[in-house]
Protein backbone atom coordinates (compact mmCIF):
# COMPACT_ATOMS: atom_id res chain seq x y z
CA UNK A 1 0.00 0.00 0.00
CA UNK A 2 1.67 3.42 -0.90
CA UNK A 3 1.91 6.08 1.50
CA UNK A 4 -0.15 8.92 0.35
CA UNK A 5 1.07 12.85 1.39
CA UNK A 6 -0.35 16.26 1.21
CA UNK A 7 1.98 19.78 1.74
CA UNK A 8 -0.17 22.83 2.65
CA UNK A 9 1.12 26.10 0.67
CA UNK A 10 0.24 29.39 2.29
CA UNK A 11 1.12 33.12 1.67
CA UNK A 12 4.88 32.91 3.29
CA UNK A 13 5.57 29.15 2.84
CA UNK A 14 9.18 28.75 1.61
CA UNK A 15 9.97 25.47 2.38
CA UNK A 16 6.65 24.07 0.92
CA UNK A 17 8.76 22.72 -2.32
CA UNK A 18 11.32 21.14 -0.40
CA UNK A 19 8.89 19.35 1.93
CA UNK A 20 7.21 17.98 -1.34
CA UNK A 21 10.66 16.97 -3.03
CA UNK A 22 10.98 15.18 0.36
CA UNK A 23 8.03 13.75 0.66
CA UNK A 24 8.06 12.30 -3.56
CA UNK A 25 12.01 11.17 -3.06
CA UNK A 26 11.05 9.63 0.39
CA UNK A 27 7.48 8.03 0.24
CA UNK A 28 7.32 7.07 -3.55
CA UNK A 29 4.05 7.30 -3.41
CA UNK A 30 1.18 9.96 -4.35
CA UNK A 31 2.32 13.53 -3.15
CA UNK A 32 -0.49 17.10 -3.17
CA UNK A 33 0.43 20.09 -2.59
CA UNK A 34 -2.93 22.10 -0.94
CA UNK A 35 -3.57 26.21 -1.08
CA UNK A 36 -4.45 27.44 2.25
CA UNK A 37 -7.85 28.74 0.77
CA UNK A 38 -8.99 25.19 0.11
CA UNK A 39 -12.22 23.60 1.70
CA UNK A 40 -11.09 20.03 1.30
CA UNK A 41 -8.52 18.02 1.75
CA UNK A 42 -7.47 14.29 -0.38
CA UNK A 43 -7.73 11.15 2.20
CA UNK A 44 -3.78 11.31 2.99
CA UNK A 45 -1.74 9.03 5.58
CA UNK A 46 0.58 12.70 6.40
CA UNK A 47 -0.14 16.47 6.09
CA UNK A 48 2.70 18.74 6.50
CA UNK A 49 2.56 22.44 7.43
CA UNK A 50 5.65 23.38 5.83
CA UNK A 51 8.45 25.83 7.02
CA UNK A 52 8.73 29.84 6.17
CA UNK A 53 6.87 33.05 6.97
CA UNK A 54 3.17 32.85 6.46
CA UNK A 55 1.59 36.17 6.17
CA UNK A 56 4.68 37.07 7.04
CA UNK A 57 4.65 36.37 10.80
CA UNK A 58 2.11 39.33 11.23
CA UNK A 59 0.70 39.40 14.75
CA UNK A 60 2.47 36.06 16.16
CA UNK A 61 4.04 33.95 13.74
CA UNK A 62 1.75 30.92 12.62
CA UNK A 63 -1.31 33.71 13.67
CA UNK A 64 -3.15 34.17 10.54
CA UNK A 65 -1.97 30.40 9.01
CA UNK A 66 -3.96 28.84 11.78
CA UNK A 67 -7.16 30.52 10.98
CA UNK A 68 -6.90 29.73 7.74
CA UNK A 69 -10.09 28.09 5.66
CA UNK A 70 -7.98 24.67 5.18
CA UNK A 71 -6.59 24.38 9.24
CA UNK A 72 -10.59 23.30 9.71
CA UNK A 73 -9.69 20.09 7.57
CA UNK A 74 -6.10 19.61 9.18
CA UNK A 75 -7.81 19.44 12.66
CA UNK A 76 -9.90 16.84 11.30
CA UNK A 77 -7.17 14.64 9.62
CA UNK A 78 -5.62 14.89 12.79
CA UNK A 79 -8.54 13.87 14.66
CA UNK A 80 -8.56 10.92 12.33
CA UNK A 81 -5.41 9.47 14.08
CA UNK A 82 -3.41 10.43 10.94
CA UNK A 83 -0.40 12.04 11.04
CA UNK A 84 0.24 15.87 11.08
CA UNK A 85 4.02 17.26 10.79
CA UNK A 86 4.70 20.80 11.48
CA UNK A 87 7.91 21.79 10.44
CA UNK A 88 9.52 25.35 11.67
CA UNK A 89 6.30 27.98 10.96
CA UNK A 90 4.32 24.58 10.71
CA UNK A 91 4.80 24.12 14.43
CA UNK A 92 4.36 27.32 14.78
CA UNK A 93 0.98 27.25 13.37
CA UNK A 94 0.00 24.19 14.93
CA UNK A 95 0.52 25.81 18.48
CA UNK A 96 -1.86 28.73 17.49
CA UNK A 97 -4.46 25.90 16.21
CA UNK A 98 -3.98 24.35 19.96
CA UNK A 99 -3.31 21.08 18.26
CA UNK A 100 0.15 21.20 20.37
CA UNK A 101 0.90 22.69 23.76
CA UNK A 102 2.92 25.96 24.54
CA UNK A 103 4.25 28.87 21.99
CA UNK A 104 7.24 29.82 20.57
CA UNK A 105 8.81 32.48 21.24
CA UNK A 106 11.44 35.10 20.50
CA UNK A 107 15.17 33.54 20.34
CA UNK A 108 17.33 33.68 24.13
CA UNK A 109 19.81 35.48 22.07
CA UNK A 110 17.04 37.39 19.59
CA UNK A 111 19.49 36.31 16.59
CA UNK A 112 17.85 34.52 13.67
CA UNK A 113 19.73 31.47 13.72
CA UNK A 114 20.13 29.76 10.23
CA UNK A 115 22.98 26.89 10.70
CA UNK A 116 22.69 22.93 11.45
CA UNK A 117 21.91 21.96 15.08
CA UNK A 118 22.21 18.81 16.68
CA UNK A 119 19.20 16.40 18.17
CA UNK A 120 18.46 13.73 19.68
CA UNK A 121 15.03 12.34 20.26
CA UNK A 122 13.66 12.43 24.02
CA UNK A 123 10.64 9.76 23.64
CA UNK A 124 9.69 7.38 21.59
CA UNK A 125 7.15 7.69 19.28
CA UNK A 126 5.81 6.79 15.34
CA UNK A 127 7.66 9.85 14.08
CA UNK A 128 11.33 8.71 15.58
CA UNK A 129 11.14 4.83 15.70
CA UNK A 130 14.29 4.35 13.11
CA UNK A 131 16.02 6.88 15.45
CA UNK A 132 18.43 4.94 18.21
CA UNK A 133 18.17 6.15 21.96
CA UNK A 134 21.26 8.71 22.18
CA UNK A 135 21.64 8.85 18.37
CA UNK A 136 23.10 12.18 17.28
CA UNK A 137 20.90 13.76 14.11
CA UNK A 138 22.36 17.06 12.19
CA UNK A 139 19.46 18.79 11.00
CA UNK A 140 19.29 22.79 9.93
CA UNK A 141 17.77 25.12 11.62
CA UNK A 142 16.20 28.43 10.07
CA UNK A 143 14.35 30.47 13.04
CA UNK A 144 13.38 33.43 14.93
CA UNK A 145 11.18 32.19 17.32
CA UNK A 146 12.12 29.01 18.26
CA UNK A 147 12.29 29.35 21.54
CA UNK A 148 9.67 27.09 22.98
CA UNK A 149 7.64 27.90 26.27
CA UNK A 150 5.08 26.10 28.30
CA UNK A 151 4.24 26.67 32.14
CA UNK A 152 5.45 24.36 34.32
CA UNK A 153 2.13 22.33 34.60
CA UNK A 154 2.34 21.78 30.99
CA UNK A 155 5.62 20.95 30.72
CA UNK A 156 5.28 18.08 33.39
CA UNK A 157 1.98 17.03 31.19
CA UNK A 158 4.45 16.37 28.31
CA UNK A 159 6.92 14.64 30.10
CA UNK A 160 4.41 12.55 32.21
CA UNK A 161 2.91 11.70 28.57
CA UNK A 162 6.12 10.86 26.86
CA UNK A 163 4.80 14.07 24.83
CA UNK A 164 8.78 15.46 24.27
CA UNK A 165 10.30 13.72 20.94
CA UNK A 166 13.08 15.89 20.14
CA UNK A 167 15.85 18.15 22.10
CA UNK A 168 19.13 19.94 21.35
CA UNK A 169 21.68 18.18 22.47
CA UNK A 170 25.62 18.92 21.60
CA UNK A 171 27.26 18.02 18.55
CA UNK A 172 30.66 16.47 17.13
CA UNK A 173 32.06 20.06 17.69
CA UNK A 174 32.97 21.29 20.88
CA UNK A 175 31.96 24.85 20.32
CA UNK A 176 28.51 23.73 19.58
CA UNK A 177 25.53 24.72 21.92
CA UNK A 178 23.47 22.68 23.26
CA UNK A 179 20.08 24.66 23.96
CA UNK A 180 20.67 27.18 20.58
CA UNK A 181 17.62 29.14 21.27
CA UNK A 182 16.41 29.10 24.96
CA UNK A 183 14.08 26.83 24.78
CA UNK A 184 12.40 25.02 27.82
CA UNK A 185 14.33 21.63 28.55
CA UNK A 186 16.28 22.37 25.38
CA UNK A 187 12.60 20.84 23.78
CA UNK A 188 13.08 20.75 19.89
CA UNK A 189 9.90 18.65 19.10
CA UNK A 190 6.96 17.75 20.35
CA UNK A 191 3.93 15.54 19.91
CA UNK A 192 0.29 15.75 20.84
CA UNK A 193 -0.86 13.44 23.71
CA UNK A 194 -1.82 10.68 20.80
CA UNK A 195 1.43 10.86 19.20
CA UNK A 196 0.01 11.61 16.02
CA UNK A 197 0.69 15.09 15.55
CA UNK A 198 4.91 16.33 15.79
CA UNK A 199 6.04 20.04 15.76
CA UNK A 200 9.46 20.57 15.85
CA UNK A 201 11.72 23.40 14.69
CA UNK A 202 14.63 21.66 12.79
CA UNK A 203 13.92 21.00 9.45
CA UNK A 204 14.40 17.36 8.08
CA UNK A 205 13.29 18.33 4.71
CA UNK A 206 16.74 20.09 4.61
CA UNK A 207 18.52 16.84 5.26
CA UNK A 208 17.73 14.39 3.06
CA UNK A 209 19.42 14.38 -0.21
CA UNK A 210 22.81 13.32 -1.47
CA UNK A 211 23.55 17.21 -2.06
CA UNK A 212 22.55 18.08 1.33
CA UNK A 213 25.06 17.86 3.99
CA UNK A 214 23.58 15.50 6.06
CA UNK A 215 21.20 12.41 5.11
CA UNK A 216 19.46 12.59 8.67
CA UNK A 217 16.35 13.92 7.89
CA UNK A 218 15.24 10.74 6.44
CA UNK A 219 14.91 9.20 9.54
CA UNK A 220 11.78 10.56 10.00
CA UNK A 221 9.90 9.61 7.16
CA UNK A 222 11.33 6.15 7.16
CA UNK A 223 9.73 5.82 10.73
CA UNK A 224 6.46 6.99 9.38
CA UNK A 225 7.02 4.15 6.73
CA UNK A 226 8.50 0.91 8.44
CA UNK B 1 -15.37 55.03 18.62
CA UNK B 2 -10.88 54.58 18.87
CA UNK B 3 -10.81 51.28 21.05
CA UNK B 4 -6.87 50.76 21.91
CA UNK B 5 -5.88 46.92 23.03
CA UNK B 6 -2.14 46.79 24.88
CA UNK B 7 -0.84 43.21 24.45
CA UNK B 8 2.47 42.42 26.43
CA UNK B 9 4.07 38.82 27.27
CA UNK B 10 3.14 37.55 30.57
CA UNK B 11 5.41 38.88 33.43
CA UNK B 12 7.40 35.41 33.93
CA UNK B 13 8.23 35.37 30.59
CA UNK B 14 12.13 36.42 29.16
CA UNK B 15 11.33 39.54 26.82
CA UNK B 16 14.72 39.79 25.34
CA UNK B 17 13.97 42.86 23.14
CA UNK B 18 13.41 45.12 25.93
CA UNK B 19 16.65 43.79 27.60
CA UNK B 20 18.49 44.82 24.59
CA UNK B 21 16.71 48.03 24.60
CA UNK B 22 17.54 48.79 28.13
CA UNK B 23 21.37 48.26 27.69
CA UNK B 24 20.97 50.40 24.38
CA UNK B 25 19.59 53.13 26.96
CA UNK B 26 21.86 52.52 29.57
CA UNK B 27 24.43 52.93 27.56
CA UNK B 28 23.46 56.56 26.00
CA UNK B 29 23.40 57.34 29.86
CA UNK B 30 19.83 56.86 30.83
CA UNK B 31 21.39 54.72 33.48
CA UNK B 32 18.13 55.14 35.93
CA UNK B 33 16.41 53.40 33.44
CA UNK B 34 15.45 49.36 34.45
CA UNK B 35 13.16 46.42 33.79
CA UNK B 36 12.33 47.51 30.29
CA UNK B 37 9.90 45.23 28.56
CA UNK B 38 7.92 45.94 24.71
CA UNK B 39 4.78 45.08 24.42
CA UNK B 40 2.11 45.70 21.22
CA UNK B 41 -0.62 48.19 20.82
CA UNK B 42 -3.60 47.51 18.76
CA UNK B 43 -5.62 49.97 17.78
CA UNK B 44 -9.26 49.72 15.56
CA UNK B 45 -12.65 51.60 14.82
CA UNK B 46 -16.03 50.27 16.61
CA UNK B 47 -19.45 51.96 15.90
CA UNK B 48 -20.33 54.83 18.24
CA UNK B 49 -24.06 53.42 18.75
CA UNK B 50 -22.30 49.71 20.12
CA UNK B 51 -23.69 49.32 23.79
CA UNK B 52 -20.85 48.68 26.59
CA UNK B 53 -21.84 45.19 27.38
CA UNK B 54 -21.41 44.63 23.19
CA UNK B 55 -18.37 46.52 22.98
CA UNK B 56 -16.70 44.54 25.79
CA UNK B 57 -18.02 41.40 24.60
CA UNK B 58 -16.85 41.46 21.07
CA UNK B 59 -13.19 42.44 21.97
CA UNK B 60 -13.01 39.88 24.48
CA UNK B 61 -13.70 37.53 21.63
CA UNK B 62 -11.38 38.62 19.14
CA UNK B 63 -8.59 38.72 21.76
CA UNK B 64 -9.04 35.21 22.54
CA UNK B 65 -9.72 33.85 18.79
CA UNK B 66 -7.00 36.29 17.28
CA UNK B 67 -5.27 39.03 19.05
CA UNK B 68 -4.04 37.87 22.03
CA UNK B 69 -2.18 34.10 22.65
CA UNK B 70 -3.06 34.11 26.56
CA UNK B 71 -0.40 30.79 26.67
CA UNK B 72 2.35 33.54 26.45
CA UNK B 73 0.30 37.38 26.77
CA UNK B 74 -1.67 38.80 28.43
CA UNK B 75 -3.96 42.23 27.72
CA UNK B 76 -5.73 45.68 28.81
CA UNK B 77 -8.29 47.41 26.84
CA UNK B 78 -6.89 51.15 27.12
CA UNK B 79 -9.60 54.33 27.37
Amino acid sequence: MSFKSAVITFPGSNCDRDALCYLKDLTKGEVHNIWHEETSLPKVDLVILPGGFSFGDYLRSGAMASKSKIIDEVVKHANDNRYLLGICNGFQILTEIGLLEGALIRNKKLKFLGKNCFIKKKFKNNFNLSIKDKQVLQIPVAHNEGNFYCDTETLNLLKNNEQIAFEYCKGEFSNTEENINGSIEAIAGITNKKKNVLGMMPHPERAYSDFHQSQDGRLIIESLIS
Amino acid sequence: MRIKILVRLKGQILEPQGKVIEQALNSLGFTEFSNIRQGKLIELDLPDNISKEEKAQKIESACKKLLVNDIIEEYEVLG
